[in-house]
């Protein structure tokens, strides 16, 4: 917890969480709560590229939710660029873990959605979204429906999906966990191509610890939970621009890598723990 | 010689057909008075009395079609009836189905009434609509529309209930505003919900209109058969259930074609057409 604290949130940070407190109560039973995240502050600087690790139901996609402006908060603020967040995230795009496209509509017309949410014309937003279909790879494929599209095409249509609107911010949830490692490892190289060009702030969720440092400018651990917290940040030092595997192989991956597994493997034992029990 | 009228795929309407074709053949040898002892009635003229014979039923048809050409005003009421009550009570439940979802205080206020309603057996308003709406189309009409409303209304409902919360929170991300909501992400998940009920409902608005009909008009296909069964006329009463039905089941057909150009985005059973 002091390390979160730590982490004071400069003014213009992209997103600053400060005293995050998530307590989910049962439908039924207003006996039942849940705290899946207590005290969380994180701040993210514009361009910075920020994972966050921890063991599974740690917290992590509530933590991401928040700073969509999905859900509400229990206690604590949510700052995006200095301004205390009501409602929906407009400066932040959100890649999700599970197929989020549109299942009617085509790849380029789920592309095109955003843009027509804003009012542009079809023509215009078809004309973008075929764009951005090009840049990651679906260049012939803007007239298919997702379920004609490979689990790692629906990934580059959601990727093109959440970049064409240029948003400030990206939030991703464990956006490859379901890719074959092959195709995990290309659509990792690319999207750090994407982001090195625009430089936007990005806060990362996996439960990939070699994901989290390959990528990010940052990683934080996540506590095991219920209330987790962070327990632990580290600065990943690591030369841009990376590939992704190789820079797995480099020395000071490694030593990275040990460092952070160290905090994180207590975690995960300790759910591992929680589950035998239960 | 069996090999090759074997059903298979590539016979399989001749061998539709040729069900049909032995039903007619049965039933014909079963009714013709004279052509097999009777084994059930009294006398040979009783089972063409109560059960019809098909020739004479298929020459009726002709003869409305096609000699006295008196059927195209009766089925064409039938017909305005049938889509009017299948288009207003799809429209209506689709709007209700789709309110009542997405506000969860109205739903809850009116979920002990639209229980009540859907139990009640509607058809027994009938004489009240005659009595509303006089003996015309609209009390058909209204009829239909009872009874298309509420499945409608029930599978737009579970639809909108059901939209995928990561599709909604997407397209929330992407800055869409509550009615684009509706239009973009409620709508067509509803749709798919009111095309899997569309089969029954058009069957059910065709039900509507016929027994309205029956119950009290001046015209319809339903009122032909009120006639014909006034005057034991058997053959005729046979002949407009036929011609309903060969309508019903192009109703049926007409809805399918029109799934299937709204539904393209949904992937088909055996479909793995994947790249």
């Amino acid at each position: 917890m002091s390390d979160g604290n730590a982490l004071a949130a400069p003014e213009a940070a992209a997103l600053a969480l400060a005293d995050i407190t998530c307590t989910f109560v049962g439908r039924d039973q207003h006996s039942q709560r849940y705290t899946a995240v207590k005290n969380v502050s994180l701040a993210i600087a514009p361009g910075e590229f920020v994972s966050v690790v921890g063991p599974t139901g740690c917290g992590k996609s509530t933590l991401l939710n928040v700073a969509a402006g999905l859900l509400a908060p229990s206690g604590g603020t949510m700052r995006v660029f200095g301004e205390l967040l009501t409602g929906v995230n407009r400066r932040a795009g959100y890649m999700f873990q599970s197929d989020a496209l549109m299942p009617w509509r085509t790849a380029a017309q789920n592309v095109a959605a955003g843009l027509e949410f804003r009012g542009e014309t079809r023509l215009a937003a078809r004309a973008q979204a075929d764009e951005w279909l090009k840049r990651v790879g679906l260049g012939g494929f803007g007239d298919r429906y997702p379920h004609q599209l490979s689990g790692g095409m629906r990934k580059r249509a959601s990727l093109a999906q959440t970049l064409v609107l240029d948003p400030d911010i990206i939030l991703m949830d464990e956006p490859f966990s379901a890719l074959d490692i092959q195709t995990r490892q290309l659509m990792e190289n690319e999207v750090l191509e994407l982001w090195a060009v625009k430089r936007k702030a990005v806060l990362f969720i996996t439960h990939d610890l070699d994901e989290a440092i390959a990528m990010s400018d940052r990683v934080l651990v996540l506590s095991a939970g219920p209330e987790s917290h962070p327990i632990g940040e580290f600065a990943i030092d690591l030369p841009r621009p990376r590939d992704v595997a190789e820079v797995r192989v480099t020395p000071h991956f490694i030593d990275l890598h040990k460092a952070i597994w160290d905090v994180l493997r207590q975690e995960v034992l300790k759910v591992y723990a929680q589950q035998l029990r239960s | 010689m069996w090999q090759s009228i074997r059903p298979n795929a590539r016979n399989l309407r001749l061998w539709q057909a040729g069900v049909l074709l032995a039903l007619f053949v049965l039933w014909h040898v079963l009714t013709a008075p004279g052509l097999i002892p009777p084994f059930m009635f009294e006398n040979e003229r009783q089972a063409a009395f109560f059960f019809g014979e098909p020739w004479q039923i298929l020459i009726q048809v002709w003869s409305w079609f096609f000699v006295t050409r008196d059927i195209y005003i009766h089925l064409g009421i039938t017909l305005i009836e049938t889509v009017l009550a299948f288009v207003i009570g799809t429209v209506g439940g689709l709007a209700m189905g789709m309110w009542l979802a997405l506000s969860p205080m109205a739903a809850a206020i009116c979920d002990p009434y639209i229980k009540a309603l859907n139990s009640m057996p509607r058809v027994i308003l009938a004489p009240i609509f005659a009595v509303w709406f006089g003996l015309g189309v609209a009390s058909k009409v209204a009829l239909g529309f009872t009874l298309v409303f509420f499945i409608v209304f029930f599978n737009v409902y579970q639809g909108v209930k059901e939209v995928s919360p990561a599709v909604l929170a997407s397209a929330r991300m992407l800055g869409a505003s509550q009615r684009q909501l509706l239009r973009y992400v409620y709508l067509p998940s509803a749709t798919s919900w009111v095309f899997s009920s569309l089969h029954t409902s058009v069957g059910l608005a065709f039900v509507g209109a016929v027994v309205g009909e029956y119950l009290g008009s001046a015209r319809g296909v339903g009122y032909l058969i009120l006639q014909a069964e006034g005057t034991f006329n058997i053959n005729t009463v046979m002949a407009g259930i036929l011609v309903l039905t060969a309508f019903a089941l192009v109703l049926d057909w007409a809805v399918g074609r029109v799934e299937r150009r709204l539904m393209r985005w949904q992937p088909k059973a055996g479909e793995t057409e994947k790249i």
